[in-house]
């Protein structure tokens, strides 16, 4: 072990002073309640605060996917099919006009058949920027026209390029995170509402009642989940609107996925119900009702909403990964996986690599709700530090 | 040890028989049957079917029968090795499979051999030099392994191989052996062309694993057993390879249970990506298509696949662990 480096201070020791300094904090941190401490905690974390506001912008951003989006979810532009990515510039025959792209020009490569897309750098055209582009209704009631940022007058905008029916990626990627990202947390509702009454149900029975939810739940953790998934979601039926396919997806999602936090509540409900405290509970009287809720539950409600924190975005994954195989969301429905099914044949990945991007928001998404996970997990651990 | 061997063949009957009635619950689920879409199609084309046929037909197929008479039908079916008839194929399960489920198992076990041959050296080396440059990079790059989906890594892959080789990485072996019998060369072309779909389904498994052995072998090195051994003046080498790792390898080992079902999950998905010719893409189209036979050895297959894959680590772990084997309370 190395030296601790140490030396003595000749400043004068002025007891009452350091005491009352010390006082201070620590009177700060007495009288903090949990909640605050956690959070305390929780914001020593960087990425987890950074991925926490990543998220939270990322969730206010669906309610207003209609005002972000350049283009409406479905509008076709079929001169500009397979169109590749358009390039926003600055500087236009080194003068600066503010930000505009070329228009494209379309020809068809006779040889090889393929549409070719030419930037024609002799006219630049400015994007407009809160202006008024497509009609749409905001969330389908309201009727409107104003957009953050507007195709050019006569031109066209399509930063992340366009699908083989000629519409925009980036407007459909901006839609598609409405039903992405909500599918997580309808899901882990779900499953959360059934983890806790199961697992507090075998908690709080034990006996054979116990018993049975400890096998069912080792039985389902055994087995390979994007299979059933898979056989499971193959049962809705075609028939199905695409609002009922929706939350049958969620069902199927959360239906897997709930043994995980069944176990863990148990397993804390075990571990409690011997602890002093509930026993001191007893003895003053209290009803099971009143030991449960304000004894119990708080201990590790905190544990449970970090562990359900982590499994969102394994559900936004299946999801994905359901759609992108085609046996989840249907295309009427726009999730970030129906878009990847797009891009699912090798000829569509090699020809027009922006099919892929709707990637990108989902390995963000994800990447950003497990460090939050992770933040919360350590900040809800009272023994960590 | 002869008894908790027992125990635990006796608990991984009881789990398989109840996989068997969910799976066959899960293909039950669809409304109709083969038959309903098979006359539905008939019926498209313009021909007609009587209903003597439709009646012939569904006894033939023993359609007729309450579900559980099916499923027991299929259940004695499976054990005795018979997987029943594919509808679609107009053959039997066994015929239509081929060499779909061997090739599936060698994907897995590959998977599993590459996942503990990269985190076990990788893991240590993370432990031994915590917060290094190294260590910090490695971790980083466990973190973007285990958020990046498997499929979408497949795409990437499959991208960038177009890009730079202009081939495709593609199937399992070099299309000449495709139907061939097996062979020394066959299994050669077939090795050489299994590490990329290894590398795609073990990633996630990889990073995780290394964070585990990382976390549990520094909880050992900080033990005061091995201060003790480092003021005797014991080589570093010896006191890591002693004591600590033995007793980190153990969650090593017991979670190959965790990690099998996630494995069998990828390869079915990387699978119908990178259209290999194993489980995952006939699963697929068989439950599109409502063969309910097809599609259920299929899910019995995969999910067997883990069950014993399990039975396999917990035997493992009773090996390494007395503990365990003896029953002793507050075992891990």
């Amino acid at each position: 072990m190395s030296q601790i480096p140490h030396f003595i201070s000749t400043e004068p020791f002025d007891a009452e002073a350091t005491v009352a300094a010390g006082s201070v904090v620590s009177e700060r941190y007495a009288r903090a309640s949990q909640a605050r401490l956690i959070w305390w905690r929780f914001l020593r974390h960087r990425l987890a605060v950074v991925s926490l506001l990543f998220l939270v912008v990322s969730y206010a951003s669906i309610l207003v996917v209609e005002f972000l989006a350049p283009y409406e979810l479905n509008s076709r532009h079929t001169d500009f099919i397979f169109a590749p990515p358009q390039a926003v510039h600055l500087f236009h025959e080194g003068r600066f006009v503010g930000p505009f792209v070329y228009p494209l020009d379309y020809s068809l490569d006779m040889e090889t058949l393929r549409r070719t897309y030419e930037p024609d750098r002799a006219q630049p055209l400015p994007i407009r920027f809160f202006c008024h582009g497509e009609r749409y209704r905001m969330w389908g009631l309201i009727e409107a026209d104003t957009h953050l940022v507007c195709p050019p007058e006569g031109g066209t905008l399509f930063l992340l390029g366009t699908d083989r029916l000629g519409r925009d990626m980036l407007s459909r990627m901006i839609y598609g995170a409405r039903i992405s990202l909500t599918i997580g947390l309808v899901g882990v509702t779900l499953s959360f509402i059934l983890g806790i009454s199961i697992g507090g149900l075998a908690g709080y029975f034990g006996g054979w009642v116990d018993a049975t939810v400890q096998r069912v739940t080792e039985i389902l953790r055994s087995l390979p989940e994007l299979p059933l998934w898979l056989a499971l979601s193959a049962a809705l039926p075609l028939t199905w609107s695409p609002l009922l396919v929706y939350f049958g997806i969620t069902l199927i999602l959360a239906l897997l996925d709930w043994p995980g936090l069944a176990r863990a509540v148990r397993s804390k409900l075990f571990a409690l119900r011997e602890e002093d405290f509930v026993v001191a509970a007893e003895m003053l009287g209290a009803s099971p009702r009143r030991i449960i809720f304000r004894h119990l539950l708080p201990n590790f409600m905190s544990h449970l909403i970090a562990s359900a924190s982590l499994s969102i975005p394994t559900m936004i994954l299946a999801e994905t990964a359901l759609s992108f195989l085609g046996l989840g969301l249907r295309p009427p429905i726009t999730s970030w996986g129906v878009l990847l099914s797009e891009a699912q044949n090798i000829e569509a990945v090699a020809l027009y690599p922006w099919l892929l991007l709707p990637m990108l928001p989902v390995v963000l998404v994800v990447l950003a709700f497990s460090f939050v996970g992770d933040g919360l997990r350590d900040a809800v651990d009272p023994y960590q530090h | 040890m002869i008894r908790y061997l027992m125990q635990r063949i006796v608990t991984m009957a009881m789990t398989l028989a109840a996989v068997s009635v969910l799976v066959f619950a899960i293909i039950q689920l669809p409304p109709g049957d083969y038959l309903t879409s098979y006359i539905a199609e008939i019926q498209a084309q313009g021909e007609q079917v009587t209903a003597d046929k439709i009646q012939f037909l569904r006894e033939e197929y023993g359609l007729d029968k309450p579900v559980w008479e099916q499923y027991l039908v299929w259940v004695t079916g499976l054990v005795q090795g018979d997987l029943g008839y594919s509808f679609e194929y107009n053959q039997p399960v066994a015929d239509v499979v081929g060499e779909r489920m061997p090739l599936t198992l060698i994907l897995n076990a590959a998977t599993v051999i590459f996942i503990y041959l990269v985190s076990f050296p990788i893991g240590i080396y993370s432990a031994t030099h915590q917060y290094s440059w190294s260590d910090h990079g490695l971790s980083f790059l466990g973190f973007l392994g285990l958020a990046t989906p498997n499929f979408l890594l497949a795409l990437i892959l499959l991208y960038l191989a177009n890009v730079w080789f202009g081939t495709s990485v593609g199937g399992l072996m070099a299309p000449e052996y495709i139907d061939a019998p097996w062979s020394l060369a066959k299994l050669g072309s077939v090795l050489a062309h299994l590490w990329v779909p290894v590398v795609v389904i073990g990633t996630a498994g990889t990073a995780g694993m290394i964070r585990r052995l990382r976390a549990n072998l520094l909880d050992e090195l900080n033990r005061q057993y091995v201060v003790t051994a480092r003021a005797k003046g014991l080589p570093e080498r010896r006191i890591l390879f002693k004591y600590p790792l033995r007793m980190a390898l153990n969650p090593f080992i017991a979670d190959l249970g965790s990690i099998l079902p996630q494995i069998v999950s990828g390869s079915v998905i990387i699978s119908a990506v990178m259209s290999l010719p194993t489980t995952g893409p006939m699963l697929l189209s068989s439950l599109r298509s409502q063969d309910m036979y097809l599609a259920g050895s299929f899910l019995m297959f995969l999910a067997m696949l883990t069950v014993v894959g399990m039975f396999v680590s917990d035997i493992l772990l009773a090996v390494l662990d007395p503990r365990i084997r003896l029953g002793v309370k507050g075992a891990r």
